[in-house]
């Protein structure tokens, strides 16, 4: 599953960075989640204490912000948050593939001691 | 909205983790308080896919400076991916030198009958990962002779969801859907189709048989990623692939 290899990937960046800080355990892991980013917030919570089971981050608390998708339209100039996925300009309905935000999968940060 | 207030607390935690004990907000009791007043809090603010995206960009530049036009193709299982591919390599041959790497789960089938068409297929075989990465792509192609390519064609694991996360170094991501798989599937899977670059319509042969409202799904095509160049094809009968070949090669001939 998607999520499995994902929360992988953070987990990797997270204990390398805790680590670096001398830190001996984590216990929030916060991350940002586009409405765009490809993977299901709950399917991330499900895997996080699968992998982060035997790790500095066993029994930490996974957090998840999520980020509404936010689309540019270069017809008009004008900035708005999409009501389904054609992303059509609500000002001059044109289709735009402008995405400012909604893609984020990103590494927020760490609660550690 | 929540997260923000999340953010606000965390930041007077840290401040206050400093010095005194933190005021914990979420209820925790006095052990857990403990504990939890010497957390400190470090900020990374990195892609959790970063060293993804920058294996892909090696693979980009490595690609590049070997004149290489490199494709990605992903669709759902079976829509064809295997067989664009060996009917493309079979019929450009003699005017492009095509490379093949091929994920699959299990197998090595599809590596070998698009070797059957002359080219060199690379097998890459992931096991219980349904996407491929830029770590796998660069351990396979460094097994073939890219300066006797001009087209390197990926086939990704047959799934539309998450292959849409990874970048692989390409060019041009091509996403496949054949007539079968109904009119809406880029209503089903936008995130893959919103990256795409190119969308080929397979099984075309088949359309009648299949119900195929052609009218609907290109307009949800179209409406659904308004830059990609689509092309309706059989890969079966060779129908439609003309055009598909002279876009390939007018792409490739700007790599050279
Ligand atoms: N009628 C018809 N059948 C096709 C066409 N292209 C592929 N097929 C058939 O569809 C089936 C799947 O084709 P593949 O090329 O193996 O599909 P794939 O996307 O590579 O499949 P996976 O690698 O398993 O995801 C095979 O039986 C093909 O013969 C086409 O254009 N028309
Ligand atoms: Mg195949
Ligand atoms: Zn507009």
């Amino acid at each position: 599953m998607h999520e499995i290899s994902v929360i992988q990937s953070a987990m990797e960046i997270a204990v390398e960075s805790a680590k670096a800080q001398g830190a001996q355990q984590i216990h929030r892991v916060n991350m940002r989640v586009g409405a765009l980013a490809g993977v299901v917030p709950d399917s991330l919570q499900f895997a996080f204490p699968i992998v982060a089971k035997g790790t500095i981050a066993e029994g930490a608390t996974l957090e998840i912000e999520f980020v509404p998708a936010q689309c540019h339209c270069a017809s008009c100039n004008s900035d708005f948050e999409p009501k389904d996925f054609f992303y059509a300009c609500p000002n001059c309905g044109a289709l735009t593939v402008d995405l400012l935000h909604g893609k984020e999968l990103e590494l927020a940060y760490l609660e550690v001691s | 909205m929540g997260g923000e207030m999340q953010k606000s607390k965390g930041r007077v935690q840290r401040s206050e983790a400093r010095g005194q004990r933190a005021d914990i907000g979420d209820g925790a009791d006095t052990i857990g308080q403990r504990a939890e007043a010497e957390q400190r809090r470090i900020v990374i603010n990195q892609g959790v896919l970063s060293k993804n995206d920058q294996l892909a960009q090696g693979n980009r530049a490595l690609f590049r400076s070997k004149h290489l036009l490199t494709l990605n193709i992903v669709s759902s299982p079976g829509s064809g991916k295997t067989a664009f591919i060996e009917r493309t390599l079979t019929d450009v041959k003699g005017r492009l030198r095509g490379g093949v790497v091929v994920g699959d789960l299990a197998t090595d089938n599809d590596a070998q009958r698009i070797a059957r068409s002359g080219a060199p297929a690379i097998q890459i075989t992931t096991g219980d990962t349904c996407h491929l990465d830029a770590e796998m792509v660069a351990e396979a192609t460094a097994k073939l002779d890219l300066d006797a390519l001009d087209v390197l064609i990926i086939e990704n694991v047959g799934n539309l969801v998450c292959p849409s996360s990874y970048d692989l170094g390409e060019d041009l991501r091509i996403v496949l859907l054949s007539v079968t798989e109904g009119e809406d599937k880029p209503l089903k899977y936008p995130t893959m189709f919103k990256t795409a670059d190119v969308v080929i319509v397979n099984k075309m042969d088949i359309a009648g048989a299949a119900g195929f409202d052609r009218e609907t799904a290109l307009s949800n095509i179209h409406r659904m990623v308004p830059r990609a160049a689509v092309f309706e094809v059989s890969a079966r009968t060779g129908q439609g692939m003309a055009a598909w070949y002279s876009f390939l090669e007018q792409r490739a001939a700007g790599r050279m």
